[in-house]
């Protein structure tokens, strides 16, 4: 079966010349939820931007469901690739709830009632529903981030790329976003250096450090190691113990 | 907090005047002051009645006199001017307990007067029944440059994020034990202000990033359709309609 997500020796370098990715190599299958850890700086976010074609690949290929990214093929890139940003202002940019969710599915040219059902379906699938004629910024921290998770469901994703979703989170909503999340039926790869949510929603961690994949394996090996933790300058919480 | 309700000229309802499409409330708005600004000062009573027909518009959309006059205080640097007139004024003068007027400034005063108050009240009408966001829908399909309407639509958006950031500044500086008293003091704040700046401007190239992602490819789409049908036109067209035959009417009898 073809693979949801396929890096292949991607390599990037700034235009300023810093190099970003030395040739990164990774696949992800069909409904897998992959953690993605790394330190601050590791490259997490220039590797995010590559997979629907914000920056080009300066070397080697990323692919979505078979599709190489490339200039032709962006607009379907972006429908299979949802990305949700680690701050959710940057992600809701219209007056209201409705308007955002629609904003992606509008682009791709939907319209009328067929708009109107994905939108609601989106905002039902993460619990927002009743926040739908609200402006964005009435929200709580917590509801917005959730209302950002339905704008890119609403396009119905091949893959869901989510930027540290537990960031800024109290832990109630924290916990919230992680039952929507495991309820979602889409393959989910998640950015974090949050240790604990990558082992609670992902059974596959990888570590991204110095711009190569220096991990691929199952989440709660990944964390059992810590010499490669702290290799990788990731470390577990305090008091926290691998259950 | 930045969480305020910053439409404070919006007023809730479900009036026939609020439900009217945007679009046809700013034209026959437009073409209302067109009308106003194009009577003759002396015609007294035709601006008489231009005020009665704006009095029926707000009975119909219930907006209450005390909003109306609490929201004509952006008028206020305007009638300062406007009162000025009449003693700076050159010309033949008429004394009134015991003050000297010019005629020409009473007249000029006048006009300013009558003239802005009338269209300053259209429009608050106009905000009052209209949503921010639906305004600048209507003014698209007006064929305002897209371009225009989309920043108007982030202003909208990101106003509240902006001063909320500006407020956690001021906190961080006063924290510091920093209070602008002074003229000397006036280099700190506009640095503050230039990060601001970039800052926001940084926050624009998230937002441009996070379009893209979803498609965004120079338009932005139609999500609400907004057609007016031609008996919404009629009923908006009532107000400058009315207005017209006021003047022509005046035409007529001098």
């Amino acid at each position: 079966m073809t693979p949801s997500l396929e890096v292949r020796r991607l390599a990037y370098a700034y235009p300023d010349g810093t190099q970003a990715l030395f040739g990164v190599d990774f696949a992800i299958g069909r409904g897998e939820r992959v953690a993605l850890l790394g330190p601050n700086g590791a490259g997490k976010t220039t590797l995010v931007m590559h997979l629907n074609g914000i920056l080009t690949a300066g070397h080697g290929t990323v692919a979505v469901a078979g599709l190489p990214v490339e200039k032709g093929s962006l607009k379907e890139i972006r429908r299979r690739v949802g990305l949700v940003f680690q701050d959710p202002d940057d992600q809701l940019f219209m007056p209201t709830v409705r308007e955002d969710v629609a904003f992606g599915p509008a682009n791709l040219g939907i319209g009328g009632e067929e708009l109107q059902h994905r939108v609601k379906d989106a905002l039902e699938r993460v619990g927002m529903l009743e926040a739908i004629d609200r402006p964005p910024h009435h929200l709580s921290f917590g509801q917005r981030r959730r209302v950002a998770v339905a704008t890119v469901l609403a396009m119905e994703p091949e893959i869901l790329v989510l930027d540290e979703p537990s960031s800024n989170l109290d832990p109630a909503s924290r916990r919230e976003l992680a039952e929507i999340l495991r309820g979602l039926d889409v393959t989910v790869l998640m950015v974090t250096h949050d240790l604990p949510y990558a082992l609670e929603l992902c059974d596959r961690a990888l570590i991204l450090s110095g711009g190569v994949i220096a991990a691929d394996g199952p989440t709660r090996e990944v964390l059992a190691d810590a010499e490669l933790l702290a290799a990788h300058r990731l470390e577990l919480p305090y008091g926290f113990a691998l259950p | 907090m930045g969480s305020g309700h910053h439409h404070q000229l919006y007023r809730p309802g479900d009036t026939p005047v609020h439900r009217l499409p945007p679009q046809c409330k700013l034209a026959a708005v437009a073409g209302f002051a067109l009308v106003v600004v194009a009577t003759p000062r002396e015609w007294l009573w035709a601006f008489g009645l231009y005020a009665l027909l704006l009095a029926a518009v707000a009975a119909a959309a219930r907006v209450p006199p005390s909003f109306l006059l609490r929201r004509m205080m952006v008028e206020i640097p305007f009638v300062v001017f406007a009162v000025a007139l009449p003693f700076i004024g050159f010309g033949e003068r008429v004394s009134f307990l015991g003050m000297s007027f010019s005629v020409a400034g009473l007249w000029a005063a006048w006009n300013i007067l009558a003239k802005a108050t009338l269209g300053v009240i259209a429009s608050v009408l106009l905000a009052a029944t209209t949503e921010p966001r639906l305004m600048l829908l209507g003014a698209q399909r007006l064929r305002l440059p897209p371009l225009l309407v989309q920043i108007a639509m982030f202003m909208l958006r990101y106003m509240d994020v902006i001063v909320d950031e500006m407020r956690r500044m001021r906190v961080a500086r006063e924290s510091r034990g920093f209070a602008a008293r002074n003229v000397r003091h006036i280099p700190v704040v506009a640095r503050s202000a230039g990060a601001l700046f970039i800052r926001s401007y940084e926050r624009g190239e998230r937002v441009h990033l996070a379009m893209l992602s979803r498609g965004y490819s120079g338009s932005m789409p139609v999500i609400q359709d907004l057609s007016a049908s031609s008996r919404q036109w009629l009923v908006a067209g009532m107000l400058p309609g009315a207005a017209l035959v006021v003047l022509l009417g005046s035409w007529g009898l001098a």
